[in-house]
């Protein structure tokens, strides 16, 4: 295998333009399989969740799920797509032991959506419109354990055993037309796509999309032409590139491989490629198979799916807010930068916050707690923020507790902690571990002459006008207190009782 | 006008895992030239207003909710397996080393 020398980035975009095309896989939310009734829950016991119909049996029938088709057209409408009134499955045929009937069922020239867009953001607030080519109804593939190999990879495996549990659970693919125009943007494009597409997805609730478990996975297609000509040059296609920051990175590295081989005179081989997390590359899979080579054609075993305009009409009626156009609203109402939107985003905070402030709580301080305690919490776990033992119901209590002055946000962070660590809601942590805010005016009023008495030369200071000096007879207070005093209310007392005027 | 070459039956051949020899190729390829061309003569017929089937049945959007039915049993789902192995089909090598 050779390894190729990599042209820097920039020197890649001075000669060369990029075209993209991205394909994307989502697994539908169904409950059940999308031609079968078997069962789509996660972790069940390997072959568990098969039938004669997902195992390619003779003799079983295949029915399409009703959700399923319901979800792949309010995907469509959600990318501004046209929705075929009429429209077929189609055989895919291969040999792979991933899928037991030796093909698998998609939609070849008749998808149920084409023709759409999907506006994303860039970073900096710019619009990009991505042209949508087609969404259309597949079925996922089984999963392959490969043994006797030294890394547990396919090459040099003695053999493979399958689990056919996710064989025939609801795929949508969703295909962008050739996104040019790009150009050093390219990468970030792709990201912005592929995590608004995630959005998207979510909010319609026909899938939670989370890459991580493979409820998303992304094929990144590119290639280059050199800078002023239209004709495009040879693809390649990386295949499984499963987080934003991979699609960003794996964008960019072909840009640099293709720009490479190109410009030292080679050509690019149209083939597959896998895409490792470790160092950002691409190595090289299997040469393409020609698309003729699937044999594809229209499966006799399933009817026509043919979507009156009715129900089209009916789903683009349900269609929620679109993510973006949310997202701005909720970035008006809260008063926050387009910078620090991105980042509540990105931390997968945003739901989280609407949702903490739909039970009672401050923007500012909901997303002050979710995007700097909890989001700290969540880090250190290694957990998404909704993975984190608590709800934002709980969160707006704590900030209310904030805001009434039975806490302040020492001790707000100490109640945090108690909930995360399960020690109950708010108010129960609290009580247990005593967290309230020192209130009583006679144990404050004690902590105070304690301070000032320990601390005669500060308190001569501050009697001679350098009030600043304060600070530090706050800080004796807080410390006998346990932090427990409102530090404002120690403040405004030690200032008093040495004649002070704050 | 001949429907299909030898090497036409060998490229599907290797598509469907078929060892074929020489022999069977030729053979092959005109008994499927035969096929291609009796099914051809359909299309001499089929007009424009003809629309081509995939399905005898005048139906459309049959559909099943989406409510979950039993599944086989592991020990079923296995039970006509040439090999198992952790509760897994268990498949021969897939690739060689390259």
């Amino acid at each position: 295998m050779t390894v190729t020398e990599l042209v820097s980035y920039e020197d890649a975009l001075a000669s060369y333009d990029p075209v993209m095309g991205l394909e994307v896989h989502v697994e539908l939310g169904t409950k059940t399989k999308m031609f079968c009734g078997c069962s789509t829950e996660l972790g069940a016991e390997p072959n568990s969740q098969t039938c004669p119909t997902c195992l390619g049996m003779p003799g079983s029938l295949p029915v399409v799920n009703a959700v399923g088709v319901e979800s792949a057209i309010k995907i469509g409408l959600a990318l501004h797509c046209e929705i075929a009134e009429w429209c077929r499955f189609a055989r895919k045929n291969y040999f792979y032991p991933d899928m037991p009937k030796n093909f698998q069922t998609s939609q070849y020239d008749e998808p149920i959506a084409f023709n759409g867009y999907l506006d994303v953001q860039l970073e900096d607030g710019e619009v990009f419109r991505v042209e949508i080519e087609r969404a259309h109804m597949e079925e996922d593939t089984g999963k392959s354990t490969h043994v006797g190999g030294a890394t547990g990879r396919i090459h040099g495996a003695s053999h493979s055993l399958l689990d056919y549990n996710r064989a025939g659970i609801p795929l949508i693919e969703i295909v962008t037309k050739p996104i040019v125009g790009a150009g050093e943007r390219a990468p970030e494009v792709a990201k912005a796509y592929v995590a608004e597409l995630r959005e998207l997805i979510r909010a319609l609730g026909v899938s939670e999309a989370r890459m991580e478990m493979g409820q998303m996975r992304c094929d990144v297609n590119l290639s280059l032409r050199p800078n002023g000509t239209e004709k495009f040059g040879t693809r390649s296609e990386t295949k499984n590139v499963n987080s934003l920051r991979s699609v960003e990175r794996a964008a960019r590295y072909e840009i640099q491989r293709h720009a490479a081989v190109l410009s030292s005179g080679g050509t690019i081989v149209q083939e597959t490629r896998h895409f490792h997390e470790d160092d950002g590359s691409t190595t090289s899979g299997r040469v393409k198979e020609e698309a003729e080579d699937y044999r594809y054609f229209p499966e006799p075993d399933l009817v026509p799916v043919a979507p009156s305009r009715e129900w089209v009409e009916e789903l683009r009626a349900t269609l929620p807010e679109l993510p973006r156009v949310r997202r701005n609203r909720l970035r008006e109402d809260w008063g926050v930068s387009e910078h620090d939107m991105q980042s509540i985003l990105n931390a997968g905070a945003v739901d989280l916050i609407v949702a903490t402030i739909e039970a009672g709580a401050e923007a500012a301080a909901a997303r002050k707690w979710w995007m700097g305690e909890l989001a700290r919490s969540a880090n250190e776990s290694g957990k998404a923020l909704d993975e984190l033992a608590i709800t934002p119901a709980q969160v707006a209590r704590v900030t209310a507790l904030v805001k009434e002055g039975s806490l302040n946000d020492k001790l707000a962070r100490l109640c945090l902690e108690g909930v995360l660590a399960g020690e109950g809601d708010p108010d129960t942590v609290v009580e247990k571990r005593g967290l309230k805010v020192v209130s009583d005016e006679g144990a404050l009023g004690a902590a105070v002459d304690e301070a000032i008495a320990g601390n005669a030369a500060i308190a001569d200071k501050i009697r001679g006008g350098k009030v600043a000096a304060v600070g530090a007879l706050v800080g004796a207070v807080m410390k006998t207190t346990r932090g427990q005093a409102d530090a404002a209310r120690v403040k405004e007392l030690i200032l008093q009782k040495l004649g002070v005027e704050g | 006008m001949p429907g299909i070459t030898r090497e036409e039956v060998a490229h599907l051949a290797r598509l469907a895992r078929l060892e074929l020899k020489d022999e069977e190729l030729e053979h092959f390829a005109g008994q499927l030239d035969d096929i291609i061309g009796a099914v051809a003569r359909v299309s001499e017929v089929a007009d424009q207003d003809v629309p081509p089937t995939s399905h005898p049945l005048p139906l459309t959007n049959v559909m099943r909710a989406d409510e979950v039915r039993p599944s086989l049993t592991p020990e079923q789902a296995l039970n006509g397996a040439p090999a198992q192995e952790q509760q897994r089909f268990k498949v021969p090598q897939i690739l060689g080393e390259d």
